[in-house]
């Protein structure tokens, strides 16, 4: 194992992210503030409490999934792509380390930073609402999953990606609504049966379901459901990387 | 045997070939071998397949058939062995821009498995003139800066092969000086050279030995000065005191052009051949009455030699 490639590709990516501060920690942070400002404290105060959870406090989980999600993703593509498009990419792809140990560096850098966004969100959180946490252990392990598994998908977008427009499809048109959609706002309970069964297809929602249930114990679907959908996208998205390297896909010719 | 094989040569390439999809045939059965130590020049027109030759040596292109050993290691089935040794400075200036330089040298030490050496990277940074720009963004260099970056940054883990991929296209001369100076500095190290060059004359004076490459297959690999004296050509050329006409009859014996003036008469020979008779033509001019106001010998460029020799393979 070349641990000093993977620290190497590890500290560059965060360093990256240092470089752009504004944009990497202040902007999510600042558009999370406001949703908890709109719907916590100014809506939610003429909400009704859901499961007994008041609904500053029942958002968080969803929050955090829906901003999880979409820095995990354009992160991960981001720091592929950039490369790829300048050429820079050759130096990584000349020396001596394995798919698995570039994957690691740099899918384990993107998703270091959603977990330390995550981490900011929550403390911003409790300025606007007062929340407690259940299950802090499966709270971390569904975090971590959800931001390796999202910044997996992100790494796959980077290198198949061809053009910057490409590289935010995906986070834009399709993560982003399937969060909205997911129960990061609502119980999906308070759906119509018909639309209850339709969202049961968005995968989100059971990421969502999973980690909200570590903060208060209530959750949409099963705490088993939501880990072995998790851990069937991880599968997914390793056996893709794995595919992508073994075959040269968009990396070599 | 094969361990002496692996001691002389620090590149072996053998019965290369690559196919691109598009169905293009960049290499065919290419076979080479480069000594440790040794500068070594690959030349060829564009598209003669230097750039994917260097790039299945490096990893960044498959293999298509054929096999590639670096320091006797195999490039794919021992990669990461292989991989260690090289070094290459690609010919875009292909860098994250974003980056410091400081930090960006740090990056290339570490990706290729070295322990962080700050000492070593000072001294490669002094040694391309770019200390003093540990601090700056890359964004804020000029091109030939970046290009000093991207020599600093292939020389980061200390390889013992380093590929200069068209390293003075586009470079000014302090900085081609610079690196030649660097260089030289290199091979006395022991590191082994491999440049491409569209500057000829440079290739010329630095290298050792010279390979040229058209239409992906290896026309010629030889010792520069044996190259030189194979297939250079010679030529005596004769100034005249008064003008002549016509070739006098003393003279018809060998093969010389009149100049329009009538004021020259040149006389082409290979050096160290049988059919060079530079004394019996100097006699004949003496035996003709024909008297001479100067006498020169040029000798053919590389860069000639290798324009025939593509022409040839055409």
């Amino acid at each position: 194992m070349n641990w000093y490639a993977i620290k190497a590709i590890y500290l560059s990516e965060l360093h990256r992210s240092w470089r752009t501060p504004l944009q990497s920690i202040a902007s999510p942070v600042l558009s999370t503030s406001l949703y908890f400002i709109v719907f916590g404290s100014a809506i939610g105060s003429a909400m009704t409490e859901i499961g007994g959870v008041s609904y500053g406090a029942f958002i968080i989980p969803g929050l955090i999934m829906l901003m999880v999600l979409t820095e995990s993703t354009s992160n991960a593509s981001f720091g592929i792509y950039m490369p790829k498009w300048s050429g820079a990419i050759y130096e990584v792809l000349s020396a001596p380390v394995s798919a698995f140990e570039i994957v690691v560096g740099y899918v384990g850098a993107a998703a270091t930073k959603s977990i330390i966004l995550a981490m900011l969100i929550l403390l911003t959180a409790k300025l606007f609402v007062d929340y407690s946490i259940l299950h802090p252990l499966w709270m971390m392990l569904f975090l971590v999953l959800t931001c390796v598994t999202f910044s997996m998908l992100g790494f796959i977008l980077g290198v198949v990606a061809d053009g910057f427009e490409k590289l935010q499809v995906i986070p834009l048109m399709v993560v982003t609504p399937l969060a909205f959609l997911g129960g990061t706002f609502y119980s999906i309970s308070m759906l119509p049966e018909f639309w209850q069964k339709v969202t049961l297809f968005n995968p989100v929602v059971y990421l969502v379901s999973g980690f909200r249930w570590s903060f208060y114990g209530t959750a949409d679907v099963s705490l088993t459901l939501s880990l072995v959908m998790i851990s069937t996208f991880l599968i997914i998205f390793m056996v893709f990387i794995w595919w992508i390297f073994k075959t040269g896909y968009k990396v070599k010719i | 045997m094969e361990t002496q094989v692996m001691e002389n040569h620090i590149i072996d390439v053998r019965n290369l070939s690559k196919k691109y999809p598009s169905g293009f045939q960049a290499l065919n059965q290419v076979n080479l071998q480069i000594k440790r130590g040794e500068i070594f020049a690959l030349l060829g027109p564009n598209g003669a397949g230097k750039t994917t030759l260097i790039s299945i040596i490096c990893g960044l292109v498959n293999v298509g058939e054929g096999q590639v050993l670096v320091g006797g290691y195999d490039v794919i089935k021992d990669y990461r062995q292989a991989r260690k040794q090289i070094g290459l400075v690609p010919q875009e200036l292909a860098i994250d821009v974003f980056a410091f330089v400081w930090n960006t040298m740090v990056f290339s030490r570490g990706v290729f498995g070295k322990p962080r050496d700050d000492a070593y990277l000072e001294e490669i940074l002094k040694a391309l003139s770019l200390w003093d720009k540990r601090h700056a963004k890359i964004q804020f260099l000029s091109g030939g800066m970046k290009r000093r970056v991207l020599i600093a940054k292939a020389l980061a883990h200390e390889p013992e092969v380093l590929f200069l991929d068209e390293p003075t296209a586009g470079v000014d001369v302090e900085l081609r000086r610079d690196m030649w100076r660097l260089v030289e500095k290199l091979r006395q190290r022991g590191t082994t050279i491999i440049l491409t060059t569209h500057y000829i004359e440079e290739a010329e004076e630095i290298a050792d030995r010279i390979g040229i490459i058209n239409h992906g297959e290896i026309l010629l690999v030889e010792n520069k000065r044996e190259l030189m004296k194979k297939l250079g050509r010679k030529q005596l050329i004769l100034q005249l005191q008064h003008p002549i006409k016509q070739i006098p009859s003393e003279l018809n014996g060998f093969v010389l052009q009149l100049g329009e003036d009538g004021k020259t008469l040149t006389y082409d020979y290979v050096d160290n051949q049988p059919t060079n008779h530079v004394t019996e033509v100097l006699a004949a001019i003496h035996r003709s009455g024909i008297e001479l106001s100067d006498v020169q010998t040029k000798q053919s460029t590389l860069e000639q030699i290798f324009v025939s020799l593509v022409e040839e393979s055409k």
